[in-house]
């Protein structure tokens, strides 16, 4: 058996980083893969394509319930789904209270205890929360945890700035650790040269797009009936694009400590794509009102 | 040993610091000082109330340790739940020794625990929920519970829960005061911001309780003790030389007090201070608020309490001023005798002392009754006031240390050859190997109390006992026969 690699999947809020991780695991599961999905937000929507259910129970849910992590068993959390393929959510609190962070840290060791991780796994994806916002968020990259990421973006400003900022905090625990950045996975959003320009930002930070994810109405058909696309339909072309996208990672080899840029040099390819104009200094600071006096 | 001078003091400093990193060294050059009473300000040679650096066996405590040790722990009525997990309140239970009168775990309470146990489930969804059944709880297993105050360690500032909410419903719930207090431990530098958060918490959910209510029938004669925690008992001796003057006590602010009479405090015409390190911010806000004067007192031996009891009753009429002298005269003869017994066994010999709010600064006189000098002193957590308040007490040239470190603590030492240390029980045992008798000086080595007149006759029984204890004479190092030998055991340890 090959190694077992273990991939976490990053990106801005929103951008589709559940829907592309789910559509790219079945894919796999589809080439003979057997892949683990850990679901590392508290919301609970990583899994739900491939079990065809609305949230699957937590780990930090039924922890709560029986009184503590101890008292669970691997097969109370772990379910199977489509292509065989295990799923399990770390859970956390509802918004505005709690420690979604620790929840994310308690899940990930329970699993590691419990023996999760097992001989016959080829894959583990790891779905985590849009940012990064305190250690817990970054527990599937410390030492011994995910070796590989992928940040999921798209030719929108916010996109590029967020896998910016994912990148320098990949070379925090890239320097004391196996960490490496495996590319960037473009999730079309149809801004103009949208392909160049996460191109050019991939080669910036030192990595390559691994590969471009076409906008098709398809994906979201197949959401409606909590299904990925390679499973809803399989002749899609847009399936196509995720056998690609898994075909792509599955042979990847480049793995990086990336070279995060500066916010002048990001303003600076955005400018060049024309996301953003050249900075007029003379209407900083300047409300409508004053601009319409002048 | 005859007196360090000033220029020996000062090379002593000089001489500790400099086994230290050149930024350790700066940093810990501005806590050190050789004093002088000409000063005005301490700033002028001191510098207090800064981070501690890391590695140096600072003896500090956090701000939890400053408000449900400290402040709010005393009030004997209520019920303090240390909110976290269980560790801080358990290994601080009971250990400050305020004592009280009451049945405890049927009206009082102070020397139980309560805690939120915290488990990863409470970190992970928040800990609210939890809090508001243990109050519930609270009220059905102790119904006369008169309060409950929710004292925050770290998780809870952490995991961002409202505290706030949760008590202010349970508030309306039970019809007690239900007091939220943020002192989670890593705030501030000491268990200093803890003092300074519970006298805030006090202020915002407490004291106004009975503004507007007349019903308490007042007299002129009201005060309050304010920064008296009864450690051994101290509240209670100092209570009765107020009361002996003519003056009624509303209220004891810790030790063996009340909700109740916390309460009714804004109603008093003068609050008295004993510790100002940990309660001079609600003094303050009662004379801004309500126009209540507040003075600092000092109830140390024979000498400060004089000077305490004619200053008090300064702020009153001529019958509390004849009261004054009245208990002063009545004393006269118990601690003349006091002073009679143990003078002569403890006449020149040396204190170094190193504590916390007032006692650095506050038992020089006690000792000095006793023909004692007090040649090293300190704070772990003090400010800038306080060594203000310490220049003129201390001898020229003598020794200050602010937040000092084992380390220089043990130099210290080393070289003034104290007959007595006067610190806490992180300290003793090392003094004590060293072969220098040792006092504990927080818990006054479970004695006490050492407040008032009764107290003097106690404090200067445990020093002679402590000092001149046979037991020193059998600390001997084996290839050494004569007296050199303490200097020895000291300079080896």
């Amino acid at each position: 058996m090959a190694r077992l690699r273990q991939c976490a999947i990053y990106g801005k809020g929103g951008i589709g980083k559940s829907t592309t991780t789910q559509n790219l695991v079945s894919a796999l599961a589809e080439l003979g893969n057997k892949v683990m999905i850990v679901g590392c937000d508290p919301k609970a929507d990583s899994t739900r394509l491939i079990l065809h259910a609305k949230a699957q129970t937590t780990i930090m849910s039924l922890a709560a319930e029986a009184g503590s992590v101890e008292d669970l068993e691997l097969e109370d959390v772990l379910k199977v789904g489509y292509g065989g393929i295990k799923c399990v959510e770390s859970g956390g609190p509802e918004p505005g209270v709690g420690c979604a962070g620790r929840g994310v840290i308690t899940a990930i060791n329970f699993l590691e205890e419990e023996g999760a991780y097992d001989d016959e796994l080829d894959f583990v994806f790891y779905d985590v929360l849009g940012d990064v916002v305190c250690g817990g968020f970054a527990m599937p990259i410390r030492e011994n945890k995910a070796q590989e990421i992928y940040i999921v973006c798209s030719g929108e400003m916010m996109a590029m700035y967020a896998a910016n900022n994912i990148a320098k905090g990949i070379v925090k625990y890239a320097n004391s650790g196996s960490v490496r950045l495996a590319g960037l996975i473009c999730n079309s959003r149809e801004t103009a040269r949208e392909d160049e320009l996460i191109s050019a930002l991939a080669a910036k930070i030192g990595t390559t797009m691994i590969h471009f994810v076409p906008r098709d109405n398809v994906v979201q058909r197949a959401e409606i009936r909590r299904m990925t696309v390679i499973e809803y339909e399989p002749g899609h072309k847009q399936a196509q694009e995720y056998r690609d996208l898994a075909m792509k990672i599955r042979d990847n080899k480049n793995f990086i400590i990336p070279t995060p840029i500066t916010m002048d040099e990001l303003e600076e390819l955005m400018m060049e794509f024309g996301i953003i104009d050249q900075e007029d200094e003379s209407i900083i600071g300047k409300t409508a009102a004053a601009e319409a006096v002048a | 040993m005859a007196a360090l001078t000033r220029e020996e003091t000062e090379a002593l400093i000089q001489e500790v610091l400099e086994v230290y990193p050149e930024q350790a060294r700066k940093d810990r050059a501005k806590h050190l000082a050789v004093n002088d009473q000409s000063l005005e300000k301490s700033n002028k040679c001191i510098t207090s109330n800064r981070k501690s650096q890391p590695g140096v066996m600072t003896i500090r405590g956090c701000a939890y340790a400053g408000s449900k040790g400290v402040v709010w722990g005393p009030i004997k009525d209520m019920i303090h739940i240390s909110h976290g997990p269980v560790g801080c309140g358990q290994y601080s239970r009971a250990g400050r020794r305020n004592y009280y009168v009451g049945t405890t775990g049927i009206n009082t309470f102070g020397t139980m625990n309560f805690t939120s146990d915290f488990q990863e489930k409470d970190i992970v969804f928040g800990g609210d929920k939890k809090l508001a059944k243990i109050m519930n709880e609270i009220e059905e297993l102790f119904p006369l519970n008169k309060g409950i105050s929710i004292q925050s360690e770290c998780p809870i500032g952490l995991i961002g829960d409202d505290i706030e909410a949760v008590a202010k419903k349970a508030n309306k719930e039970i019809g007690k005061p239900v007091v939220p207090v943020r002192c989670e431990g890593f705030r501030g530098v000491s268990q200093s911001l803890g003092h300074h958060i519970a006298n805030d918490a006090i202020r915002d959910w407490v004291l106004e309780n009975r503004d507007g209510d007349e019903s308490f029938p007042t007299t002129p004669y009201d005060v309050a003790v304010i920064g008296d925690y009864n450690i051994g008992g101290d509240a209670w001796a100092s209570r009765t030389l107020l009361e002996e003057m003519g003056l009624r006590v509303v209220a004891q602010w810790s030790g063996d007090g009340t909700i109740a009479e916390m309460e009714k405090t804004p109603k008093v015409k003068l609050n008295l201070i004993h510790c100002y390190r940990s309660m001079n911010y609600i003094a303050r806000h009662m004379e801004e608020k309500y126009k209540i004067p507040w003075i600092e007192y000092n109830f140390f031996g024979p000498t400060k309490i004089a000077e305490s009891l004619r200053k008090i009753a300064s702020h009153f009429d001529e019958t509390i001023m004849a009261g004054a002298e009245k208990v002063i005269a009545k004393y006269q003869s118990e601690y003349d005798a006091v002073i009679a017994k143990y003078k002569p066994r403890l006449q020149g010999k040396r204190v170094m002392l190193y504590v916390g709010g007032l006692r650095p600064r506050h038992v020089i006189g006690a000792y000095e009754d006793l023909g004692m000098e007090v040649v090293g002193t300190g704070y772990e957590f003090g400010h800038n006031d306080d060594y203000d308040r310490t220049i003129k007490e201390m001898g020229n040239a003598t020794l200050i240390y602010d937040d000092v470190t084992g380390y220089e603590f043990e130099e210290f030492v080393k070289k003034v050859q104290p007959d007595l240390i006067g610190s806490g029980i992180k300290e003793k045992y090392i003094f004590q190997k060293m072969g220098i008798p040792f006092r504990q000086m927080h818990s006054w080595d479970y004695s006490g109390p050492y407040h008032g007149y009764d107290g003097f006759a106690i404090f200067a029984r445990d020093m002679d006992m402590t000092l001149n204890n046979p037991c020193w004479k059998q600390v001997k190092v084996p290839w050494k026969t004569d007296d050199t030998s303490k200097v020895a055991v000291a300079a080896s340890a």
